[in-house]
């Protein structure tokens, strides 16, 4: 046990002393919260919208004030042919415009379908959807409130509501996803690193010829980036709350715990890459290509599962961090309890369990 | 007494090349014994298969009287290993560097201390600095106070002296003379030839194999041709001169002088002396010497890269 705390008081120099290391280490999860929840917002403040009115009638010009009292609309000029629509897009003036049919307050009294078009500028194609969506509610929420009987809607209508997160705050979505991200990052990369260090330097020679097993070194080398990597997660956690007002709706105990978990899941990744690799730059490499981009990409982070391609889809199971990221925003956003998340729970249960079996095999008390 | 080290026809090849063939030897208790080649001998993949890091494609090692395979737990725990690169932690303190390893071989300083006392003394002074902004000589101290500190039975040092100022190699090898005086069993490696006389028996490795393993005096024996020191104003031209003379077998540089060996068993210096005249070194003397260690060294080298040649020649 002496040994065994020596070798993490070591650990903890290493980690110190680097003082670049340390400052990523503790740095990173501030600086890049702040960037995602600050600077890289998906939300829409401001829509620069003109009107192209073929109508000029009193549900027209309601349909407009309606808009732009919304707050999310500005009035950016009217147009009198659509002729003139790419030029307004292309010098920026105006990136949304709303097209009322000529006799449109007519057409919907006799006929109970008049037709309106809402213009875009398709190079965007994500504020493209999310203007085209906010337009359309305003839409609906006023025909909802004309309580003309003579106005009818044959079929269902399908009205989205975006729940848990109704302004649809782009923090909510990054929170969890950030969390994943620095996780792996700091968790796995700095591991792989810190071992193949011991390789490359030689120090793992005598680290070897001592009487440490090979578990005491591989768990001492764990201990200090769990302790770490759990302080990060506090950090981001408090640092959402307080700044940007991310809830958490469900147990933070839990919430802990199971960011303990995938924690524990990127170490023993970690430590997998550190024996199968002999520098510090291929584990990196690894590490990077092989970790952070899966986590960033195919986790759910920033593109939607649903919207992969199948096989993609597939691929996504086998990245621990899809399942952290179900895990973190059910219980942050939707209040999940265990219940509902024990099957997540199990899946990085068993990752994890397979990658300390694999790397325990993997590590080799002699050199090569 | 009592053997600390036996190997029998250890070889060991990293893909195409043979690091070790077929190497046989043994160092008694208490022994200091050496174990002199150039870069790429084989020393250090010898010293690894000795220290359970490395297994030997074929022979078998025992140290201690543990087979370094099947014993090499309990082998571990009682030898101290140096490696040949500098493998402490350089962002730890001396005094930091010294108190891990103590603990991770499961010892303390306090206990051990008067055994490193003599060598940990000089580098008390820097005991708070870095172990990354020590000079060389300091750095290998500090590695063998490391590799002490646990009180093994057997040292494996692998050379401790390369890239070492010339007085600290001196005080280096005092260190080891007292260790070994205190029944500490010393198996060292070293490229410098110099340093073979400061051993108690030497082992000269080439290519892999093991040359010669004799005291230094005894070495010096295998030496049969007759050895002159010649000497003239200009060095540089006499090398080049003998080179071509006849007779010669070889002629290198040693210190002032140029140490030249005869391919006749009887040549005399008085002919040799009259030939360098004709070719207009006025100045030249020519002494016959007893050969030093490291004109047998040379003398093995030559044999063994001539062997070496043959042995391609007809492998080919």
């Amino acid at each position: 046990m002496k040994r065994f705390i020596a070798f993490v008081r070591k650990e903890f120099y290493h980690i110190v002393r680097d003082r670049r290391t340390a400052a990523i280490l503790f740095g990173m999860p501030i600086l890049q919260l702040l960037l995602f929840g600050y600077a890289i917002r998906n939300e829409i403040s401001e829509v620069r919208t003109g009107i192209l009115d073929y109508s000029h009638d009193v549900v027209t010009e309601a349909l407009s004030d309606k808009l732009f009292s919304s707050g999310t609309f500005r009035y950016a000029g009217s147009l009198a042919s659509e002729k003139e629509i790419p030029a307004a897009f292309a010098s920026g003036k105006m990136n949304e415009v709303v097209v009322f049919e000529p006799g449109f307050a007519g057409r919907l009294q006799k006929d109970g379908v008049a037709h309106m078009q809402i213009v875009t500028d398709g190079s965007d194609p994500n504020v493209s959807r999310t203007v085209t969506g906010y337009t359309e509610s305003v839409v609906r929420d006023y025909l909802s409130e004309q309580r003309d009987g003579s106005v009818q809607f044959a079929g269902v209508e399908v009205v989205p509501v975006m729940m848990f997160n109704p302004s649809l705050k782009s923090v909510y979505l990054f929170v969890p996803g950030l969390m994943a991200m620095l996780l792996m990052l700091v968790s796995a990369l700095m591991t792989s690193i810190s071992i193949t260090r011991e390789k490359e330097s030689g120090t793992m020679e005598l680290l070897l010829v001592s009487s440490l097993r090979p578990a005491q070194i591989i768990v001492g080398k764990v201990v200090p980036y769990l302790l770490l990597s759990f302080i990060n997660v506090v950090t981001v956690v408090a640092l959402a709350f307080f700044v940007f007002g991310v809830p958490c709706r469900g147990s933070v105990a839990l919430l802990f715990a199971e960011s303990l978990l995938f924690i524990m899941t990127a170490l023993s990744l970690g430590i997998l890459i550190s024996t199968i690799t002999d520098s510090q730059q291929v584990a990196m490499m690894i590490s990077l290509a092989g970790l952070l981009l899966p986590t960033v990409l195919l986790s759910g982070f920033i593109f939607p599962i649903s919207s992969m391609p199948v096989p993609l889809q597939v691929i996504s199971n086998i990245i621990p961090a899809r399942w952290y990221l179900v895990i973190v925003r059910a219980v942050m956003l939707k209040g999940a309890g265990i219940a509902e998340l024990w099957r997540e729970t199990l899946v990085l249960l068993a990752m994890t369990l397979f990658f300390m079996a694999a790397s325990v095999r993997k590590f080799s008390e002699r050199l090569q | 007494m009592k053997q600390a080290v036996v190997a029998e026809g250890l070889s060991k090849s990293f893909g195409a090349v043979e690091a070790l063939k077929a190497a046989s030897f043994s160092v008694s208790g208490a022994e200091l014994f050496g174990l002199i080649g150039a870069d790429g001998a084989g020393k250090t993949t010898l010293f690894r298969i000795l220290a359970t890091l490395l297994l030997p494609d074929s022979g078998k090692a025992t140290l201690l009287d543990l087979d370094t395979v099947a014993g090499y737990r309990q082998i571990r725990t009682r030898i101290g290993y140096m490696p040949g690169r500098f493998s402490l932690y350089q962002d730890l303190s001396v005094e930091e560097n010294l108190n891990f390893f103590a603990t991770v071989f499961g010892a303390t300083v306090e206990e051990n201390y008067e055994l490193i006392r003599d060598i940990y003394a000089q580098l008390e002074p820097f005991r708070k600095r870095r172990a990354g902004q020590l000079s060389g000589g300091m750095k290998q101290k500090l590695a063998l106070s490391c590799a002490l500190v646990h009180r093994p039975e057997l040292l494996l040092l692998d050379e401790p002296t390369t890239g070492v100022d010339a007085v600290s190699r001196q005080e280096f090898w005092q260190m080891l003379r007292r260790l070994k005086s205190q029944g500490i069993t010393i198996l060292v490696s070293t490229p410098y030839m110099d340093e073979a006389s400061l051993c108690d028996r030497v082992a000269f490795m080439q290519d892999g194999r093991i040359l010669a393993i004799d005291t230094p005096q005894g070495i010096t024996k295998l030496f049969t041709k007759p050895l002159f020191a010649v000497r003239a104003s200009d060095k540089h031209r006499l090398i080049i001169e003998l080179r071509s003379f006849e007779h010669t077998r070889s002629a290198y540089a040693f210190g002032s002088s140029v140490h030249y060996t005869d391919r006749r068993s009887d040549a005399a210096p008085e002919e040799l002396a009259a030939w360098l005249r004709s070719r207009g070194f006025g100045d030249a003397t020519v002494e016959r010497i007893a050969p030093g260690i490291e004109d047998t060294f040379m003398a093995l080298m030559e044999n063994g890269a001539a062997q070496s040649r043959k042995e391609e020649a007809g492998d080919g």
